[in-house]
């Protein structure tokens, strides 16, 4: 980037929460991890401390394959802080192989609706950005490169 | 049997649209005098306040001289006022007030006494959607419906045909924000603002607000008031998720459906009994899911319903007959212009009035599928 432009905007950084500080210290060792009941044993997320499929608090953090498909996502053309320079991006839902759904964005690949098939192979990979490290789902066939567009 | 509840007051500002001299708490303060002058009734005659968060039922009620035997601050989105509507029905069936005050007014497009959007970088959205790049509504909302195209064959041509349907209302609505008729081509050559939704079916962004005043029907005929009342026939209620991501299922709403169940029942309709439908439309697949949801088409059905022109004037049911968010006006939180239009619709003071409407419903939504409310309303007994 030319220097004498002015300091780009940052993207968002989330800031972790107690209940989901295991979420953000997994993303930053680059491990997917989402919880998991003990009683009925399905997966869930976004962290919480109860199980929402059958309310027990007998749950725990387990590491998932960052395998996932593409469940829906559009594609933004209007820059949020951090994003003007990225082009149209995708702003995306993604359902792990485990079965639970996240937000996230699509990299790796152009964005144009022709190379966003719904129901397409994804994998995680991660960004850092400031003190936090945020997962992105790229193409599974792509190479192994976080965060690029 | 139960009290009859009625709506005896309802009022908009006076102007909606593009207001940047006026503040959000003006505009409430506006709708609720709009609305008690049009019940006929004074501040005396109102001992319960309902409103969302800011500016609050308690600064509502002391600017307005009003001492409250019963607050409700409800703040669940855009729809909140349809929770008030029914949350003061339950009030006042309780004997805990008598006659109620509901107040909106935001100032979306001007931010006048707007309380910030921010979400903390802590929070559900600051954690889990706003290092994505959301916008807001615009790309959140939005973001279910190619995961519903795919699976009931909903074309962008069909999505589109909302926008068209609801200009068609709104072309015959002086007030509305937006009346030059489109076709589905104008809609789909408008700008792209999150794919696949262009910018024409987006919702408004406004200035405005409105009122209404709910009391029973003894209390009514005792007061005296000015314009006949509209009975709250059947309410329901429910929610969601907090963030779209966790809905259960990109195709249908699960709280559009619990609630809409709900009024029904205890409203004790069917589907053939409604002449007239609201749907709050923030974007145009709003209606289709509600259409859906609330069982008055089939799965997968509603995109060729609208495109039909079934929702049209003279259509079999006609909806959005203001123009809704897409074309009339969206604050920020629609439901009150919702509701406001079913009442005109049952005084037979709408502008695109509908002939021989005896039974209306609204469905409000709020945040981005977070909650829905649904009301059942008459003008008359059940
Ligand atoms: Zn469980």
């Amino acid at each position: 980037m030319p220097t004498d432009q002015p300091a780009a905007v940052p993207k968002a950084i989330p800031k972790p929460t107690p209940e989901t500080r295991p979420f953000w210290d997994g993303a930053a060792a680059g491990e997917l991890r989402v919880q998991r009941c003990l009683a009925c044993l399905r997966h869930y997320f976004y962290p919480r401390p109860v199980c929402p499929h059958c309310g027990t608090s007998d749950v725990e953090w387990v590491t998932v394959s960052g395998r996932a498909t593409l469940y829906s996502y559009v594609i933004s053309h209007r820059p949020a802080p951090g994003f003007a320079e990225d082009g149209p991006y995708a702003i995306a839902v993604v359902e792990l192989e485990e079965g639970v759904r996240m937000m996230t964005n699509i990299v790796g690949i152009e964005i144009t609706p022709e190379n966003l098939e719904l129901d397409m192979p994804l994998r995680v990979v991660f960004e850092p950005r400031g003190d936090v490290h945020v997962p992105l789902f790229a193409p599974a066939a792509a190479p192994a490169t976080g965060g690029e567009r | 049997m139960s009290t009859d509840i009625v709506i005896v007051g309802a009022a908009e500002t006076d102007e909606i649209g593009r207001l940047p001299d006026r503040s959000v708490f003006e505009l409430h303060l506006e709708g609720a005098c709009n609305a008690l002058a049009d019940a006929g009734l004074t501040k005396d005659d109102v001992d319960g306040v309902a409103t969302v968060g800011t500016p609050g039922p308690v600064q509502v009620a002391h600017a307005l001289g009003i001492t409250p035997a019963w607050l409700d601050g409800t703040s669940v989105g855009g729809t909140s006022f349809l929770f008030h509507v029914r949350h003061a029905l339950a009030a006042i069936r309780a004997g805990l007030c008598h006659t109620v005050l509901i107040t909106h007014g935001e100032s979306g497009r001007s931010r006048v006494g707007a309380p910030p959007r921010a979400f903390g970088r802590d929070s559900l959205p600051g954690q889990f959607e706003l290092p994505y790049g959301t916008m807001g509504p615009a790309t959140t909302f939005t973001v279910t419906a190619l995961r519903y195209m795919k699976e009931t064959g909903l074309t962008h041509e069909q999505l589109a045909s909302v926008a068209v349907a609801q200009r068609r209302w709104s072309s015959r609505n002086p007030r509305a924000a937006m009346r030059d008729l489109v076709t589905v081509e104008d809609v789909l050559a408008s700008r792209l603002v999150a794919y696949p939704f262009h910018l024409l079916e987006c919702c408004l962004v406004t200035d405005g607000g409105g009122a209404l005043v709910v009391t029973s029907r003894e209390r009514a005929e005792a007061l005296g008031t000015r314009k006949p009342p509209v009975y709250v026939l059947g309410s329901g209620e429910s929610a969601e998720s907090p963030i779209i991501s966790q809905m259960e299922d990109f195709t249908t709403s699960r709280s559009f459906r619990l609630s809409s169940q709900a009024a029904f029942a205890d409203a004790k309709i069917t589907h053939a009994d409604v002449d007239h439908l609201m749907i709050y439309d923030a974007f145009a697949h709003v209606p289709i899911y509600g259409l859906e949801d609330m069982g008055f088409v089939g799965r997968g059905e509603a995109g060729a319903f609208i495109e039909e022109g079934h929702t049209s004037p003279g259509g079999r049911l006609p909806m959005n007959t203001n123009g809704g968010g897409l074309s009339y006006t969206h604050t920020g939180m629609y439901g009150m212009f919702a509701m406001q239009e079913s009442i005109r619709q049952l005084r037979g003071e709408a502008a695109a009035q509908v002939p021989d409407v005896e039974v209306g419903v609204v469905l409000g939504n709020g945040g981005m599928f977070m909650s829905a409310a649904t009301l059942v309303l008459g003008n008359r007994r059940s």
